[in-house]
């Protein structure tokens, strides 16, 4: 009969515990820290960067001869793969930007 | 001479511009990783040990290598995450959380995570690898998320088979795919939401798995919650997380992550020259062999005599047939011994005991496959750095 019982209170924690676990999640990343290095028209690739991912995605890519070739790529890729809306004006003042500070 | 109020006020306002600046706190250190540009931050996420941190938007993760010698199970809290675009479930709910399965089938099904536990549960050891793994080693280098050897773990995976699901929903005649898709989005409507698509056989083969357990507990947030897609033996990009759409298809999916992203070249060995382009693709699939020595950093001093070197191996599914050490750059080979068999998918530890002179050696280590598949003497390249998996080497002093 005890056994009984303490299978009982197992099983109401157990319950317990499954409901607790059953919250909204409400994951908390913390705050980003990677900032894009000074440079020229820095406020162009701001605006036209970062409202997709964190500045680390530029920070981090390997260093390359051919600067301006590379982020040439990138950036159009940007654009025609994933969408992103820069203006033609901007393109060419972005690509400066990463081949002079990356 | 300093006033004792002043002092407690600066103390105080310390305080609150910690907590204000709570990012800097959060950037517990760096790491280098070793290839050029591979300083990172060593980071603290919820869940999660401290990590290697990629980039924090969407979040990605590397696990500290060191990690990987604790044992064959990857802790939760040191699993790799890796996400495509940011607009992340952060305030998903469980008990709304609904899977729906549609399509080509003759009763398209919506189930909540209480369905799919009362389901009958399977289990798997498998490990999850990023195609990018090992990318920062590439040369000539190429773009993309700058990994050293971090994005991969090893899991027992806990959940109910796809094909069960499949067979709920009735698969109609003339199905050739699957495809799968998570909570977590793009942020702009003009970029490819992540779809991905595996052939309908594959999909009913009785290994693939949705799960909702990692290694005893619920899957870990950032690699998943509350389901997510397991594929054994294939590479990450197909273990959709936050899985709550099953479109079964008649035709191959044709979206951007199946049919421009994640390619390999459509050669013997899916490989080719250096720097070029390829003329035909196909979707990444299977896992290459790889094998880790585990106890040795690169450039470790050691003491003269005996050591027992230790470290991993896995493939794509066949299991691990042989694992073999050299500890002269390659020019002699011992044979290994294996550690417990948890599964084909698994790590596989292996260890051997040798005896180090003193001096500089090079201690390589290499695996063999039950399909007799090996590792490459020399890298292996692709435009996108996917695959490698070179024969590892590690240098040791000895003294």
């Amino acid at each position: 009969m005890q056994r009984t019982v303490l299978l009982a209170v197992s099983l109401a924690i157990a319950a317990a515990v499954g409901s607790a676990l059953a919250a909204p999640v409400n994951y908390k990343t913390p705050d980003e820290v990677a900032a894009l290095k000074p440079g020229p028209n820095l406020e162009v690739v701001q605006g036209n960067c970062s409202a997709c991912h964190s500045a680390d995605y530029i920070k981090t890519q390997p260093p390359m001869k051919d600067k301006k070739g590379f982020w040439q790529a990138e950036v159009t890729k940007m654009i025609k793969v994933y969408g992103a809306p820069i203006d033609d004006a901007d393109v060419g003042k972005i690509v400066d930007y990463l081949a002079a500070t990356y | 001479m300093f006033d004792r109020r002043d002092l407690l006020k600066g103390a105080g306002l310390t305080a609150l511009a910690a907590t204000l600046n709570s990012t800097k706190a959060l950037a517990l250190d760096t790491v280098t990783l070793p290839f050029a540009n591979g300083e990172r931050p060593l980071v603290k996420y919820p869940q999660k040990r401290p990590m290697i941190g990629l980039t924090s938007r969407p979040p990605q993760l590397e696990t500290p290598f060191a990690i990987f010698n604790d044992g064959p199970i990857t802790p939760n809290n040191a699993f790799f995450v890796r996400y495509h675009l940011s607009d992340l479930p952060y305030d998903l709910d469980p008990d709304k959380f609904t899977l729906e399965v549609k399509g080509k089938v003759d009763k398209p099904l919506k189930l909540s995570l209480k369905d799919i536990r009362k389901m009958k549960a399977t289990e798997i050891v498998a490990v999850n690898q990023c195609s990018g793994n090992s990318r920062g080693f590439v040369e000539p280098r190429v773009a993309g998320g700058q990994l050293a050897n971090g994005a991969m773990g090893n899991a027992r995976w806990r959940g109910v088979p796809l094909k069960a699901v499949l067979e709920m929903a009735g698969v109609q005649s003339g199905a050739r795919q699957v495809t799968f898709n998570g909570m977590d989005g793009p942020v702009s409507d003009k970029t490819p939401d992540f779809i991905k698509a595996l052939d309908i056989d594959h999909a009913r083969d009785g290994e693939v798995m949705l799960a909702y357990g990692m290694n005893g507990e619920d899957l870990p947030f950032l690699n998943g919650f509350p389901l997510r897609l397991i594929v054994p033996g294939y590479y990450g990009t197909y273990w959709v997380k936050h899985l709550n759409e099953i479109t079964v298809i008649d035709n191959v999916y044709d979206g951007f992550w199946m049919k421009s992203a994640y390619r390999i070249p459509d050669t013997p060995d899916n490989a080719i020259e250096p720097g070029t382009a390829p003329k035909a693709t196909i979707p990444i699939n299977r896992f290459t062999i790889r094998s880790f020595i585990t106890s040795v950093p690169d450039g470790a001093k050691l003491k003269a005599g005996a050591v027992t070197l230790r470290g991993i191996a896995f493939d794509g599914g066949k299991g691990i047939r042989e694992v073999q050490v050299s500890t002269d750059g390659g020019k002699t080979w011992v044979s290994a011994k294996l550690g417990k068999d948890l599964g084909k998918y698994s790590f596989r530890e292996w260890n051997l005991p040798v005896k180090l002179p003193a001096g500089s050696h090079e201690l390589k280590v290499r695996a063999t496959g039950n399909g007799g598949e090996t590792q490459p003497e020399t890298p292996r390249w692709n435009p996108a750095g996917y695959l490698r998996n070179v024969v590892e080497a590690v240098r040791v002093t000895v003294a």
